[in-house]
């Protein structure tokens, strides 16, 4: 039995619908095809005007000339090859080319790539040509079937599910429906439940930092206690608290408390500084600002040195450090919390004491 | 009989006794599709995730999404001792030390690129040639979802490195998160496993990213592509193209060598792209910490509109009685884009309603035939636009010496000034050419050639418009804004739900207020048979003065 016997035997309007008719394919070439008869009750879309000329049809250089289809296959089967050369080039980056240096790992990457593209390219575009050219270029019209099911198909849905709906004795039994919902509904809530230990309660953690009086403030690219004198006149240090180091150094103890107490050192000439968010909270013209944008917390970093403005990268909200941490620009709405310092006994900066406000993003319930 | 082989033929009689699959396969091989270039930009979107699912499923095999801290010993000379996490790590050992592993890595980067990329240039092909409406609301609808979580996929994926970059990214949406009203917090505690980084969200991000959003998508394709097919594909006016019938090329074996070829180009392009483009090369930018950054910090092209408009958002901030909200986090990320999505899916049924359109579409529009939607959608692009350019502010003021300020503000002004500027140019544009279509209907189109007569006149010889031009330049009808309707009923009554009917009126009359009349067949007929006038076929003792210049 040949397939096309096989196609024809097999069962009609099993697939999506019964309207087999709709589906089969009417693939009459040529000629428009305007059928008055055919069933849509929606009024058809206005098409303009009643000009719908048949399908035209050039015919294509391959499909006149032999010579020219010779000559598309012959393309096809050198790209066919083409790509077979890709692969080749790609196993031999795969192969040939070790990783032990940089350059090599930029060859190999080359290669694979190289090699892969062509070989994936040449299949694409032989499969292109080969269509193209020597496939059937004459156009095809196909009907399209109606979506809309017919008034008697819908009624008979109907009639069937009310059948069933009588059948379960809902509309006679209404506690076993209740019964259903009282069942669920509860059980819908257990994932939520589930959920709750994703992670613990926010408590205080977004309000408290590690800094407290007393607490040595270290450069966070030495890791060592910093002195005012190290600092020039104009300059700028990251820093971290001392006690940070502290944390357990395994999980992330260490960068969350990063994420929040991370601060900035900056001296400026006293006569400079215009405003502090508490008095004397500048040690000799060093001042202390949370390094955290209270915007949506990226770390600030571009500091200019002639106007005291910290600029954050991630969305350029401008902080005047000369003036109380104040926003001068940018999407951030609260000032940089200050940190207040004074130095201790060895002459190293220290914390006078913890911050006095959240650092960092705002959030629902800080007030 | 036959040229099937045996084999197959036996294969498909096997099938087929259990499945019934023979109707199907013969209806498929013969299904027609039309042929269009922007028929192609969806299949981009297709077969690049494909090629995100194939080179994905590698990378996963190698990828360690986790942050315990291990000290680099690879071969990577810079990173030597450093500290980092296991994720950066195990992304630069599959960079420098597993085989094929950095082009598995663009190419998988550079696809997600061209994917989102993709389904936009598509929702613009669908969106401006009127694809979306009826019958096909629906898989507008499965594209906005694709969309969305296209755009959160993508985001997913390039946080998992746990580079100074995605983490920088990271962060942001932790801020953005911790915005959110009353649950911020506490979401940001549950998601995140803790305070920000936390040691399980690179987990939970890998789960989400392989599995959860994948299969989504995996899903919502099926089901998208499953429409296309079964309500058959659009296409553009031409001869012989009704609203009943769809005239293309069968699927086998045209699509199967067109759209099958069509995969292997996406596939090979993106391969060259990997193989010679660098893309985000993570070991220069260093494992992530929250107390570092860089600048010129910038998001994966599709994120850059959210961040664009984060920096564009004045710094407004309330506090009552004793909440935060944060105006300045939660409009530009979380508010605006919502909005812009739920007008977006929203459209073809607001545009229904104001035409009061039930009927079937299946010849797409041309965009000029409906210029206040394509005026609209202009309109969209030119504000998704300004907000994607302002991402870029730090960079734009770097290299073009501007002020940042000057930047922001001119984006401030510019979201609300030039969206309506590019709406009525659009619009203009629109009808101008529609004007054009309708002289070209009626007078044939210009040659370049100047004739002289013999009295002396030159003029422009103009040829007739081949016919298959004539069907598209006629498509489309002009449709007439609905009727104002009475305010009261024959008695003197208020009519009922009359204020919305009013409304509709008034937003139709702004839809279809301004149209360029398509010629009539008195009018065709008038001139000739449509096919232009030729001047010499005029009397020529008419006076010079009368005879029509083009």
């Amino acid at each position: 039995m040949s397939e096309r016997e096989t196609a024809g035997a097999s069962g009609s309007g099993r697939h999506f619908t019964d309207r087999s008719t709709d589906h089969s394919p009417d693939l009459a070439t040529g000629g428009a095809t305007r059928d008055p008869s055919a069933h849509r009750e929606e009024p058809e879309a206005d098409y303009g005007h009643e000009l719908v000329p048949g399908l035209t049809h050039t015919p294509r250089r391959t499909d006149i000339d032999p010579k020219a289809a010779k000559r598309a296959e012959r393309q096809v089967l050198g790209l066919f090859l083409l790509s077979v050369a890709g692969t080749l080039v790609f196993f031999i980056g795969f192969y040939a080319v070790q990783l032990d240096s940089a350059e090599n790992v930029g060859l190999s990457t080359k290669l694979l790539g190289g090699g892969l593209g062509l070989a994936l390219f040449c299949i694409g575009a032989a499969a292109i040509h080969w269509a193209r050219k020597l496939m059937s270029g004459e156009e095809v019209v196909q009907e399209r079937h109606r979506l809309r099911s017919s008034d008697e198909e819908r009624a008979a849905v109907i009639k069937d599910f009310q059948r069933g709906v009588e059948d379960s004795g809902v509309p006679r039994r209404k506690a076993i429906l209740g019964g259903l919902v009282a069942a669920t509904a509860p059980l819908l809530l257990t994932p939520i439940v589930l959920l709750r230990d994703l992670g613990p309660l926010p408590g205080r953690k977004l309000r408290e930092t590690v800094w407290t009086e007393g607490v040595r403030i270290l450069s966070d690219v030495t890791e060592r206690p910093v002195r005012v004198a190290d600092i020039p006149i104009g300059g700028y240090v990251a820093a971290i608290p001392e006690t940070l180091l502290d944390l357990p150094h395994e999980g992330s103890a260490q960068l969350a408390e990063r994420g929040k107490s991370a601060v900035m050192l900056m001296r400026l000439r006293p006569e400079e500084i215009v405003s502090q968010q508490g008095d004397n909270w500048g040690y000799e013209g060093v001042l202390c600002y949370s390094r955290i944008c209270t915007h949506v917390g990226c770390p600030l970093g571009l500091y200019e040195q002639t106007t005291h403005h910290m600029l954050c990268p991630c969305h350029q909200s401008t902080f005047d450090i000369a003036d109380s941490g104040r926003v001068v620009f940018g999407p951030a709405a609260r000032d940089l919390p200050q940190l207040a310092i004074t130095v201790d006994n060895d002459g190293y900066l220290v914390a006078k004491q913890g911050f006095t406000e959240p650092v960092g993003p705002s959030f629902w319930e800080r007030g | 009989m036959s040229v099937t082989p045996k084999i197959v033929g036996g294969t498909a009689n096997f099938v087929d006794e259990r499945i019934g699959s023979a109707n199907f396969v013969r209806r498929s091989i013969n299904k027609i599709f039309p042929d269009h270039w922007s028929f192609m930009l969806g299949e981009i979107a297709l077969y690049s995730f494909i090629v995100l699912l194939l080179t994905g499923t590698w990378l996963a095999f190698f990828f360690k999404p986790s942050v315990t801290e291990v000290v680099y010993s690879g071969p990577y000379g810079p990173l030597q001792g450093v500290e980092m996490s296991e994720a950066f790590a195990s992304t630069v050992d599959i960079s420098f030390d597993v085989r094929g592993g950095l082009i598995m890595r663009q190419i998988h980067h550079w696809a997600a690129l061209i994917f989102v990329a993709a389904i936009c240039v598509h929702l613009f092909r669908v969106f401006f040639t009127g694809a979306f409406r009826k019958p096909r609301e629906f898989n507008w609808l499965l594209g906005m979802g694709l969309l969305t979580f296209a755009l959160l996929e993508g985001f997913a994926g390039y946080s998992l490195p746990d580079d100074l970059l995605s983490g920088t990214g990271l962060r942001i949406a932790h801020g953005v998160l911790m915005s959110i009203p009353v649950v911020g917090t506490y979401l940001a505690f549950f998601i995140f496993g803790g305070e920000f980084p936390g040691d399980d969200f690179i987990p939970r991000l890998y789960s989400v990213h392989i599995l959860l959003v994948p299969g989504i998508m995996l899903a919502l394709i099926t089901v998208h592509i499953m429409l296309v097919w079964y309500q058959k594909h659009t296409h553009f006016p031409g001869p012989g193209r009704t609203e009943r019938n769809v005239v293309g090329y069968p699927f086998f074996p045209h699509y199967v060598a067109k759209a099958g070829g069509f995969f292997f180009i996406v596939f090979g392009v993106t391969s060259l792209l990997g193989a010679f483009v660098q893309i985000n090369p993570i070991w220069m930018y260093g494992s992530y910490k929250p107390s570092e950054i860089t600048a010129g910090s910038q998001p994966d092209w599709y994120i850059g509109f959210l961040e664009g408009s984060l920096r564009a958002m004045p710094n407004w901030e309330t506090n009552i009685w004793g909440h935060t909200v944060s105006w300045n986090v939660l409009i530009p990320s979380l508010v605006l884009p919502g909005l812009m999505m739920t007008v977006l899916a929203l459209y073809p049924f607001i545009e229904a309603w104001v035409t009061g359109d039930k009927r079937e579409h299946h010849i797409l529009d041309r965009p000029r035939n409906q210029p206040v939607r394509t005026g609209l959608g202009v309109m969209a692009i030119i504000f998704y636009g300004i907000l994607w350019i302002n991402g870029g502010n730090d960079i734009i003021a770097d290299k073009f010496n501007l002020s940042i300020n000057a930047i922001t503000w001119a984006t401030r002004i510019g979201l609300f000034v030039l969206p309506p500027i590019a709406f009525v140019i659009t619009k203009r544009i629109c009808l101008g050419l529609q004007r054009r279509d309708r002289e070209t209907l009626l007078h044939g189109r210009e040659t370049g050639i100047v004739k002289r007569l013999p009295s002396g006149e030159m003029i422009e010889v103009h040829e007739p418009v081949p016919s298959e031009d004539r069907v598209r330049l006629l498509a489309g009808a002009s449709p007439r804004p609905p009727e104002l309707p009475a305010a009261y009923d024959e008695n003197g009554v208020p009519r009922p739900g009359n204020r919305r009917e009013r409304l509709r009126a008034k937003v139709g009359n702004f839809f279809y207020r301004d149209q360029v009349e398509k010629p009539t067949e008195e009018e065709l007929a008038a001139h000739g048979d449509g096919h232009g006038e030729r001047a010499e076929e005029l009397p020529p003792a008419e006076s010079p003065a009368e005879l029509p210049r083009h």
